[in-house]
């Protein structure tokens, strides 16, 4: 499809602007002198409201989200997102906030409802996940990992702890050790055994260098780490930290908690487990919580309770390691959180668990007889299968089953990732997919094993139905097309 | 479903977690239904100002945002979507964060721009980290009149990391000398400043280059409608907060950094990048590129670990400069510039206040008061106006100075209460 910069047209607009009405003489002081100036202006398209709305109406009739269908895609909890959160974070109160506000003299009085929802959300993840305090900080999973890290890091100058290593399994997310490395530290694998990180493994890379140890339980295979107290225990000992991927929080509400395991820090996604759109890549929120141990080094500011009941924002927290975001987190994001919690409440988030390890079960049992699961033992909120055999058979990969399924009305599952496992297909169902969308997936799955064995070529080409076929990746990377030349609508 | 499983119950899907691990207490409210949650809401909503007057700015600022703009981002193929791993599916995302990576680089100047970072700050952090992995060296200067809240999250960032970062005022180009070494990484200016001043830094820059270290440039985009951009200047990368594009002010988030940088540092940039593709068949399409630079790939090697980003918050800005337009953008651009220079010479006039800089000005502006800015703007919140932001927060020699904004949205009736209200609490 043309991009909106080729269908645009000389002299037309859409922008409608207030009249200034004061003296023509400050319009002269609005023009700036030459070398103050751009040569010429930018060329953005000059479209008229219907040009651009149809633009990007049509080009969202080429996307695919959890409105449209099943989105099992592995790790990120594609769950259906309920409208009544995006309406509350459109209240006007709210939306139109400015974040100076509170930071102005008697200004905390007029944002007392905003700092109400992050005190609030604060008490029910501490409740959640057994922490002792959260900051909204972190403006997404990575970015509390690095916000994590750091208060990693603060806690071990503060006790005079030379340590320079962060462990983290081979099963780990690649924004585990990437957030340990930015934050500074070398980071050093741990092999899985029968796919969960072996304690015995672990025990030998542990030594007094080990700073902290990032896991998720359950890993990203979707198994749960039996040994976990077995390893928390052995970093204590050690003064490394642990700590939790909340990523995968979605398995384990109302029947563990990160902190009774044994972690120190949680980042939380709240656009996975809590319901907050995904919004085609972001943005999403990731709340850290710590335990009291740790709380001396949150980022400031902190949202607080003064003896009246008002809420206020306290910035004197001398040992916290500084800012990470400007003000108090994706706020926008953490409201439909909040939203999304209060509805539920407690049984309806233990029943989201339930469901949602249910419906990853039921999907390893169907669909075992086909497909190749990778560990075959009740799994949590997801399984991971590995299309190897088909690889090896019929030549039909990971990623031509994805392009399969495309074909079928479904988004695939996340592919190639964990690496632990060859040819991944990582599915997670949520608890959202009524069991006759389970059912047509694995309808489908069938339909494409049958493929594989009978016409893999038809695989090889998929998909067929979208847009366009598979592109050209390697050809894109090699010679970068990253904007449309400015001789384009211009 | 259980039958399937051959399983009685689902807690025997729990069994794995060992007893003694097991969740003691789940003392969480119990469930409400819509109409109850949203009462709640609306309540807390309603504890909040509504209808204060707003010249606070500092970055953040009170834009009109065209309905079109939440519209078209409220269509659930857009936001209900994730990061288009599956390009074949994702042509809605990934045209539309092409379109806003060739807005983002036709209002700055500059080459390439990714998809979007997490905000204006972490956008400066991560392009000081790329000009210390290009250069491979360790120093930063900051000048003064960078945001003093993006300052902070440099320094909370950078601390552990071996680094030194200089904070100076560099007004006057002649101040980087005895800065600028062999061991200069990076030069860091923002236009606006965080006084509202526009600047023409060319002459920093030339001076960083000559040290071989990179100049970055933090840019507010409605003002690069109008000022010169940042590759006239001569910087290598330009960073700025996205907010003004059509997002609400929202408490603080979600935000959009956006970044722009020079060819040559495209391979050390950090995120999500779109490339033009075509398939077998020739046709066009759009897919996520250079991927090798990226935490799901490189892991540890990664040039930033950064995964969710701002994309539906890319998009809105790529719909809000579509609908302001070549022509419009600049005629907002100038509205804000009047509306200020108003402001400006009234709040002037009031006995007592004087202009602080020489400007120019783009919408923001300082002026000194005769009694303590706090003082000040806390007697204004009676009158429901938020008459700026006082700077002694964060410049404690500039108790007595505000920083006003103003936006196309302040009326020149509500000019007049802010200078009429100001005069009679002073
Ligand atoms: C296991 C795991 N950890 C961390 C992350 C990073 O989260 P985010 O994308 O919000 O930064 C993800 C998300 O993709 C994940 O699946």
């Amino acid at each position: 499809m043309k991009t909106i910069f080729e269908k645009s047209r000389p002299g037309r607009r859409a922008a409608s602007l207030p009249c200034s009405r004061v003296d023509e003489r400050f319009c002269q002081l609005s023009q700036l002198p030459p070398e103050l100036r751009r040569e010429k202006p930018a060329e953005l398209p000059e479209v008229a409201e219907i040009d651009l709305v149809r633009h990007y109406t049509l080009l969202s009739r080429m996307n695919f989200g959890v409105d449209v269908g099943t989105y099992p895609l592995g790790s990120c909890t594609m769950k259906y997102n309920p409208k009544f959160t995006e309406w509350a974070a459109r209240l006007p109160g709210f939306a139109g906030l400015h974040p100076l506000l509170p930071q102005l003299r008697r200004g905390g009085l007029l944002a007392q409802g905003a700092l109400r929802v992050v005190y609030e959300l604060e008490q029910l993840l501490k409740q959640i996940t057994g922490m002792d305090a959260f900051t909204m900080q972190p403006l997404a999973g990575a970015h509390g990992e690095l916000t994590g890290i750091m208060l990693m890091a603060a806690y071990h100058k503060d006790k005079g702890n030379q340590k320079s290593i962060v462990l983290v399994p081979d099963s780990a997310h690649g924004t585990n050790p990437a957030s340990a490395a930015i934050a500074g530290y070398q980071v050093v694998t741990v092999p899985s055994k029968d796919g969960v990180m072996d304690p015995v493994a672990f025990k030998e890379k542990l030594n007094d260098e080990v700073a902290g140890v990032m896991m998720t339980n359950p890993n990203t295979l979707g198994l749960f780490n039996p040994h976990i107290a077995e390893i928390t225990e052995a970093a204590h000992r050690a003064d490394a930290i642990m700590y939790y991927d909340g990523a995968n929080l979605n398995a384990i509400m109302g029947y563990a908690k990160p902190a009774d395991l044994g972690f120190d820090i949680v980042h939380l996604n709240l656009h996975k487990t809590f319901g907050t759109p995904h919004g085609g890549g972001g943005p999403g929120a990731g709340p850290v919580g710590v335990v009291e141990k740790l709380m001396d080094y949150l980022p400031i500011s902190r949202v607080e309770m003064r003896a009246d009941g008002t809420l206020f924002l306290n910035y004197d927290h001398p040992n916290s390691i500084g800012y990470v975001a400007p003000f108090y987190g994706n706020f926008g994001v953490c409201l439909k959180a909040f939203a999304y919690i209060l509805a539920l409440g407690g049984e309806g988030l233990k029943e989201v668990s339930e469901d949602a390890v249910l419906a990853a079960n039921y999907l390893r049992v169907k669909l075992g007889d086909k497909w190749e699961v990778a560990f075959n033992r009740p799994c949590m909120h997801e399984v991971v299968f590995s299309a190897e055999d088909k690889a090896a058979d019929y030549g039909v990969s990971a990623l031509d089953v994805a392009k399969a399924l495309i074909d079928e009305g479904f988004h695939p599952p996340t592919v190639y990732f964990p690496l632990v496992v060859k040819e991944s297909l990582m599915i997670e169902p949520t608890e959202t997919e009524a069991l006759e969308n389970l059912d047509a997936f694995i309808a489908a799955m069938g339909r494409i094993a049958d493929k594989a064995a009978g016409d893999p070529e038809a695989l090889h080409a998929a998909p067929i139905t979208t847009p366009v076929g598979r592109l050209d990746e390697v050809a894109a990377a090699r010679h970068p097309v990253l904007k449309e030349p400015e001789d384009q609508g211009a | 479903m259980l039958a399937a499983l051959g399983q009685g119950s689902v807690a025997e899907l729990f069994e794995v977690i060992p007893e003694r691990l097991r969740a003691r207490a789940w003392d969480l409210p119990p469930g409400m239904s819509e109409p109850e949650v949203g009462q709640y809401l609306a309540k807390l909503a309603g504890l909040n100002a509504q209808d204060l007057v707003c010249f606070l700015g500092g970055g953040f600022y009170d834009h009109h945002i065209p309905a079109a703009v939440d519209a078209l981002i409220s269509r659930g193929e857009f936001y209900t979507a994730y990061t288009p791993y599956q390009a074949e599916m994702s042509q809605g995302t990934l045209q539309s964060i092409f379109e806003y990576q060739s807005a983002i680089c036709r209002l700055t100047g500059l080459d390439a721009a990714n998809a979007s970072m997490y905000d204006g700050g972490t956008a400066i952090y991560e392009a000081a980290m790329m000009a210390v992995r290009k250069t491979k060296r360790k120093k930063l200067i900051v000048c003064t009149s960078v945001s003093p809240i993006y300052r902070i999250m440099l320094k909370s960032y950078t601390v552990n990391l071996h680094l030194e970062l200089v904070e100076a005022d560099l007004s006057d180009p002649s101040a980087l000398q005895g800065l600028l070494d062999q061991d200069t990484a990076g030069l860091i200016l923002q236009n606006p400043d965080f006084f509202g001043v526009l600047h023409d830094y060319a002459p920093h820059f030339e001076a960083v280059h000559a040290v071989k270290g990179l100049g970055i440039l933090g840019c507010n985009p409605i003002a690069l409608a109008v000022a010169k951009t940042p590759v006239e200047m001569g910087a290598d990368i330009a960073v700025g907060e996205g907010q003004p594009l059509g997002l609400p002010l929202s408490f603080g988030g979600p935000y959009l950094g956006f970044m722009a940088a020079a060819e040559g540092l495209l391979r050390t940039m950090p995120g999500r990048i779109v490339g033009r593709a075509h398939d077998k068949e020739g046709r066009t399409g759009y897919c996520l590129t250079l991927q090798t630079r990226e935490q799901h790939i490189r892991r540890e090697k990664a040039t930033s670990n950064i995964c969710s980003n701002e994309a539906l918050c890319a998009l809105a800005a790529v719909i809000f400069l579509g609908l302001m337009g070549k022509q419009g953008l600049v005629e907002l651009a100038e509205l804000n510039m009047t509306q200020a220079a108003y402001a400006r010479e009234r709040l002037g006039a009031i006995p007592g206040v004087e202009a602080v800089d020489q400007g120019p000005w783009f919408n923001e502006f300082r002026v000194r008061l005769p009694i303590d800015a706090r003082v000040a703007v806390s007697r204004m919140i009676d009158k429901g106006i938020a008459a700026g932001f006082p700077l002694g927060r964060y410049y404690p020699d500039q108790a007595n100075n505000l920083l006003v904004a103003v936006t196309e949205k302040r009326s020149k009736e509500e000019i007049g209460y802010l200078a009429e209200g100001l005069e009679a609490v002073l």
